[in-house]
């Protein structure tokens, strides 16, 4: 016998001796598919029962409380503006990487615009744009997926981070999230890589120090694009 | 990693000693708690979500043949493979099979118990694999040749001193005089080493926090992002998680890390939740070709169904530690093996064996404290009685201690008798005790007098003033 169909066999034994209703195994079997199927949601906190605008200003809040930076702007053209005044506000060079999303073609700049490099991070890059998938206001977190448009290494080999959110993507809660996941996704599918991204790289591991900048990003900026 | 988890006393007697290790233990003692305690008053749902997690997690058992099927199903479908482990051996002639496959010089890792518990690290370096661990806690203690002291900071018994001496010890290339008094520089001087070893190693090996059935994916939480570069950059990834790390859906998976992060670091959610689906995809520009998970067993199959089950609920959060009054005195390598504090006490007699875990469920005063504070609301007070229970049954309680129970039981069969002596001893405690009513040394009980002062009784018995009382009429 495999020693998949040992601990199958073992667990299936294991349960038996404690059933105090009898269940079939085609009776569980059935209950696992159908809770699959549902995927019933439980208990969402109710602190982000707000209006549009104030889930906007909660996922803020919540952003900053994360040690990461947030400014909404009102359309692409001024996010790019603002990813050039953040650069100099840090003293960076005016040089990003950035991956495929179309989104990010519509970015507008003043004076001259910084230089882009398309594609995956070697880890060489001090900077680097990501376009979120969604934003979560319960937590300020941000749902980036894989691929192409925003390559997974963009969100943890630079030193600083910036990620674009567009408020119509904007999520109550996880589950809001995992919705419009299966949405775009398929049932039962997900992208190679789902990160959910709250602040900072950090640690605290030499004597309970919390110290920003750890192995991802030191500085993350979030740039919510808030066209009327 | 060798079991000295039967030396409980002796290990727990030096750790008293060691006053580097007792002012290293205060930050468990101030820092977590705290923590915690603020993340719940902000979340006026926790309990309700605790309450949750719980039946989620207890539905999950109920039907845990069927989940893991279902999970394997769709890590298929998504191009991974899953290898199932039935113990140790298993599961690293596995891994080993896969780093030779991938021709692997080396494998970068991400924090993973279950890694400790297979004692993969020894096993890798002594087939000539170099294993890194990348969380900066676990690439301290790895430097050290030491085992992690706690679940989630794994080099909480060490202070800054001890980390500056390791890094002198092992950075040779770099300059000797190089400033190293901040945290932020030997972080600094870690993420820079790790860097090159993240960019080089052929192989990564990340644990799974969960594992999600209905999309066939793994989920690893870390605040460093260590985890995220061990299975982003190699070019095959494998996680290694034991079977009880099941949840159905993306739904239950948020209502229990909802109570995670908030029990164990205070965080309302850790800086980076990732859930890995199968390899890279066609269009995918980045990420593992390979991805591999080994399911381990090693003793969980057979949890299942006894009194210890509920034990298979444990997200791992070290709530239960962090608020135990016998790991904060005593650290988490008194406890002589992979899991410490109230956890490890029933979780290790399970595993390994109640007679190699030896004292391990008497390490408890029965404060109730880690039930109180565990997110999975798991029995563990009444889960260390039945494990010295049946230590009792078996045996392997020392003959002496036999003996004094065995005595004590007679005595308070005889009530008379027992009062009678229970007096006699409280009045010569307070003579002893004199003046200061302070007593710093008891014949036959030295293992409590030498890190205590016992309070000397002060008047009379409890039986006495109580009788006292009646005949008063109050
Ligand atoms: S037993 Fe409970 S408190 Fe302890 S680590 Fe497990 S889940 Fe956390």
């Amino acid at each position: 016998m495999s020693s998949r169909e040992q601990i199958l066999k073992k667990i299936k034994g294991s349960l038996r001796k404690t059933q105090t209703v009898h269940t079939s195994d085609e009776q569980r079997n059935q209950a696992v598919l159908a809770r699959i199927n549902q995927h019933p949601r439980g208990i969402i906190p109710a602190r982000t029962s707000l209006s549009r605008q104030d889930l906007l200003y909660h996922f803020c809040e919540k952003v900053k409380a994360s040690e990461a930076s947030c400014k909404i702007v009102e359309s692409y053209e001024k996010a790019g503006i603002e990813i050039q005044k953040f650069l100099r506000q840090h003293n960076l060079p005016q040089l990003v990487r950035i991956g495929t999303d179309q989104r990010l073609n519509k970015l507008g700049w003043e004076n001259e615009p910084p230089q882009l490099l398309i594609g995956p991070s070697d880890g060489q890059d001090l900077v680097c744009v990501s376009h979120a998938q969604y934003g979560v206001s319960e937590t300020g977190t941000l749902v980036m997926t894989s691929g192409p448009e925003n390559p997974t290494t963009l969100n943890f080999l630079p030193e600083t981070h910036i990620i674009l959110l567009n408020k119509k993507n904007l999520q109550e809660s996880y589950e809001d999230s995992w919705a419009a996941l299966r949405q775009r996704y398929g049932k039962e599918k997900l992208p190679r890589t789902v990160n959910m991204i709250t602040g900072p790289s950090r640690s605290a591991d030499i004597e309970q120090t919390l110290i920003l900048g750890a192995h991802g990003p030191l500085r993350l900026h979030v740039i919510v694009i808030d066209g009327k | 990693m060798k079991v000295s988890s039967s030396n409980f006393k002796s290990n727990a007697r030096q750790a008293l000693d060691d006053k580097q290790l007792q002012s290293a233990l205060n930050h468990v003692r101030n820092n977590f708690i705290s923590k915690r305690s603020k993340a719940r008053l902000d979340l006026p749902e926790f309990d309700a979500l605790r309450d949750n997690a719980r039946a989620i997690k207890d539905h999950t058992l109920e039907h845990l043949d069927f989940y893991l099927e279902h999970y394997e199903r769709k890590v298929v479908e998504s191009g991974g493979k899953v290898h199932w482990a039935a113990d140790a051996v298993e599961a690293r002639g596995i891994i080993m099979d896969i780093c030779r496959k991938t021709n692997a010089k080396t494998v970068t890792k991400g924090k993973s118990m279950i890694s400790e518990e297979i004692s993969l690290n020894e096993f890798l370096a002594a087939n000539s694999i170099i294993p890194v661990e990348t969380d900066l806690g676990e690439y301290i203690i790895q430097l050290r040749g030491e085992n992690p002291s706690h679940i989630i900071a794994p080099a909480v018994h060490l202070n800054i001193d001890q980390v500056r001496d390791e890094f002198r010890k092992a950075h040779t290339h770099l300059s000797p005089n190089r400033p190293m008094n901040e945290p932020e520089t030997l972080l600094g001087e870690a993420r820079e080493i790790l860097r090159g070893k993240f960019l080089t190693a052929e192989l990564g090996i990340t644990g799974a926090n969960f594992l999600v059935a209905e999309t066939g994916s793994s989920l690893i939480v870390t605040n460093e992002g260590n985890g995220d570069l061990t299975q982003i950059l190699p070019r095959v990834h494998v996680v290694l998680a034991s079977i009880d790390k099941i949840v159905p859906t993306l739904e239950d998976l948020a209502q229990i890390t909802r109570v995670l992060a908030r029990s164990a670091t205070g965080q309302e959610i850790t800086v980076y939740s990732t859930l890995s689906t199968g390899p890279r995809r066609k269009e995918d520009e980045d990420g593992p070709e390979e991805y591999h998970v080994v399911l381990l067993d090693n003793g969980r199959s057979s949890m299942l169904g006894t009194e210890f089950s509920e034990m298979l609920r444990c997200i791992r959060c070290g709530a239960c530690m962090n608020h135990c009054p016998v790991y904060q005195a005593v650290g988490g390598h008194a406890y002589g093996w992979v899991y410490p504090g109230p956890m490890g006490a029933v979780l290790t007699p399970s595993l390994i064996g109640v007679d190699k875990a030896g004292h391990l469920p008497n390490a408890s005063t029965f404060c109730g404290r880690c039930e109180a504070v565990c997110p999975m609301r798991i029995p563990l007070p009444k889960m260390m009685r039945s494990w010295r229970e049946r230590e009792f049954e078996q045996h392997l309680v020392p003959p002496a201690h036999r003996k004094n129970l065995a005595l004590w039981a007679w005595l308070a069969k005889h009530r008379r008798l027992y009062r009678l002596t229970t007096g006699l001893a409280a009045r010569i405690l307070a003579i002893r005790g004199g003046l200061s009513k302070r007593i710093n040394k008891l014949p036959m009980a030295e293992g409590w007098t030498k890190h205590r002062i016992l309070p000397a009784p002060e008047g009379a018995t409890f039986m006495k003033l109580y009788r006292r009382r009646l005949r008063k009429g109050r």
